[in-house]
């Protein structure tokens, strides 16, 4: 097996294995004729948030699972906190937490020996791990329920056990998959301020969702995957940015007022502004966000524009998403 | 919520130990919150042990002589401990399908852990199930004749026999996954395992081509071994051609040790296995 051999320099090697973090390179894994990584790079920061977005199918489930070293990729490589997944497995096993797409926990065991046990199977001391067991049930809100064996539980009270069992040994490295699905928004937040704590103390986290307003808010990073491939890579903003930036919506009280309501912006160096004769509106894109919007109202006012409205629209993760996610399919 | 070392150290062998030690733990606190399964692996010796007693028990002549009950119970011990790592089976399965045994593979615990834990608990539960059984044969007139000693070591061996079904038992379930699959599995090969032995009729009374095959079974061993050790009616065993009825307790001792040697090996082959899916 040639698993994770590439042809970059030991050099190279060994100053990328004091790195912590989480870093890919052309992974790919197949299943039959499906690519489900397809030559994936990826690189997660220490001490940062990477969300993984990308649509059903994208091949996140599979990253997570070569990364929790529950599977072996085709070729590429991944190390985690500094340990390569194929060669050091253990490190990376003693180093990470995981919680998987579906909540696995012991059905018959309460929430307490749950979080007694996985944290003294992650080889906790049975003291800290009970310390840190009732901290957890504190956080995730389990305390009405936490002698009651688990099989009893709502799904969200289980997925939120779940991703107690992943933090129990406070890992360095996380991977959360989907962890925020059918929970109730209160819980949400409450997963997110955990793992922002942990991340403020150096851990790094690769966390996948389908919640975009969730990954704008909390990713420091964002990493678009589609057909096993990265698709694109940047802070949120920067994302949008890329996918035009910030919209402007001005309306005039005249019709008269169009083509000097669209040279006024253009002036402003609002690239392509379009007027619409029907609602009386010029529609643009608007480089640099709202720092622009004084020079706009300058140039309006010069050029004697009467404005009946203006806003200014940010384009949502779901614009990028669509946006990149839609051309993929022109590969 | 503080990220700090709080990780035990130890040499390699000692902490696998320990998660050995807790997976135990886990599967005992299993066995009291599933109590449906533990009544099942009662229920059902109890009322063999009674059927055996007093429907069959006046119709049937003991060849050699002896109480019919006393022959029957010892059976009904080893075939309901073969029977249970069937369950055992079936159990292991239902924790790989839910995708438990992914969060013990993503631990740095020592996997040896998964089935050696299982199959501890059930030597718990073949524990329970022997001494319930026990009570009850009691209760319909079996004794053990030949003193403390002697008596446990019958009992020493049902449950070192219990071990290796349990062992036997984790294998299949950690090699097919699916729980449906895991309890048919491992009826296919108990059922022949249990009947095809002198445990209810002699050896003596089956077609030539059987005897062999009944006499090298492992039941058959244990039965005859543990029927040995209480003093209970042999029902003609003590047959001279095959060495394990000549040798039962040799036999038995053998047949459990040689089981477990065989599946511990095989049980941790199939986890290994099942990973790289
Ligand atoms: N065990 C498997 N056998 C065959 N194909 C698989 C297997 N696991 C995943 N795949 C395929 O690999 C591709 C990627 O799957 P993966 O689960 O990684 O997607 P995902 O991005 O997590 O999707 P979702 O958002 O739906 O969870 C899919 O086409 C899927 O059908
Ligand atoms: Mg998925």
């Amino acid at each position: 097996m040639n698993l994770g051999v590439t042809n970059s320099s030991p050099g190279l090697h060994r100053e990328r294995e004091t790195h912590g973090g989480i870093q890919v390179e052309g992974l790919t894994k197949r299943y039959g004729g499906v690519h489900a990584l397809d030559g994936l790079d990826l690189n997660a920061p220490e001490g940062q948030v990477l969300g993984l977005l990308g649509p059903n199918g994208a091949g996140k489930s599979t990253l997570v699972r070569i990364l929790a070293t529950l599977l072996k990729p085709d070729s590429g490589r991944a190390s985690v906190c500094g340990f390569d997944v194929i060669r050091d497995p253990q490190a990376v096993r003693r180093s990470v937490g995981v919680a998987g797409q579906y909540a696995a926990v012991d059905e018959y065991l309460t929430a307490r020996e749950n979080l007694n046990i996985f944290g003294q199977l992650a080889r906790m001391g049975k003291r800290a791990a009970r310390s840190r067991a009732e901290e957890l049930i504190e956080r995730f809100d389990l305390g009405h329920a936490a002698d009651r064996p688990a099989r009893t539980y709502s799904g969200g009270m289980r997925r939120r056990l779940d991703l107690a069992v992943a933090l129990i040994a406070g890992p360095r490295c996380l991977f959360l998959d989907e962890p925020t699905t059918g929970l109730d928004p209160r819980a949400r937040v409450e997963v997110w301020a955990v793992l922002g704590d942990l991340v403020r103390q150096g851990t790094t986290a690769l966390v996948t969702t389908q919640y975009l307003e969730e990954a704008d808010q909390f990713a420091d990073l964002i990493t678009v995957i589609d057909h096993g491939r990265e698709i694109a890579t940047g802070k949120p903003a920067e994302l949008k940015d890329r996918v035009g930036g910030d919209h402007l919506d001005l309306a005039v009280r005249r019709a008269a007022d169009l083509p000097a309501a669209v040279s006024a912006l253009a002036a402003a160096g609002l690239p392509d502004p379009k007027p619409d004769p029907g609602t009386l509106c010029v529609t643009a894109v608007l480089p640099g966000g709202t720092s622009r919007m004084a020079e706009v109202l300058r140039k309006l006012d010069g050029a004697g524009v009467e404005v009946a409205d203006i806003t200014v629209r940010r384009p949502t993760l779901d614009d990028v998403f669509f946006a990149l996610t839609g051309k993929a399919d022109d590969r | 919520m503080t990220v700090t070392e709080t990780r035990v150290a130890g040499s390699g062998f000692v902490l696998a130990l320990r998660d050995c030690a807790v997976m135990t733990r886990r599967g005992m606190l299993r066995l009291g919150r599933v109590p449906d399964e533990l009544a099942f692996n009662l229920v059902q010796p109890i009322l063999f042990v009674l059927l055996f007693s007093y429907v069959f028990g006046g119709a049937i002549p003991l060849p050699g002589g002896g109480p019919f009950r006393e022959y029957v119970v010892v059976a009904v011990f080893a075939h309901s401990l073969a029977f249970m790592g069937v369950g055992t089976g079936t159990g292991l399965a239902v924790d790989m399908s839910r995708g438990l045994i992914d969060r013990f593979r993503a631990l740095p615990m020592a996997h040896v852990a998964v089935p050696v834990g299982r199959a501890n608990a059930e030597l718990l539960r073949a524990l329970l199930v022997t001494g319930v059984l026990a009570i009850v044969g009691l209760l319909v007139g079996w004794r053990a004749h030949l003193g403390l000693l002697s008596t446990l070591a019958g009992f020493g061996l049902l449950l070192l026999f219990a071990y290796a079904m349990a062992w036997v038992g984790v294998t299949i379930g950690l090699s097919v996954r699916n729980p449906e699959v895991a309890g048919t599995a491992g009826l296919l090969w108990v059922l022949p395992l249990g009947f095809v032995s002198n445990g209810f009729v002699p050896i003596s009374s089956m077609p030539e081509w059987l005897q062999p095959v009944a006499a090298w079974n492992p039941v058959t061993a244990v039965v005859t071994a543990t029927r040995t050790l209480f003093g209970n009616p042999l029902g003609l065993a003590a047959d001279p051609r095959f060495w394990p009825l000549a040798h039962p307790v040799q036999a038995a001792v053998i047949w459990s040790l040689g089981l477990i040697a065989v599946f511990v090996p095989l049980a941790l082959l199939a986890f290994r296995s099942a990973r790289s899916r």
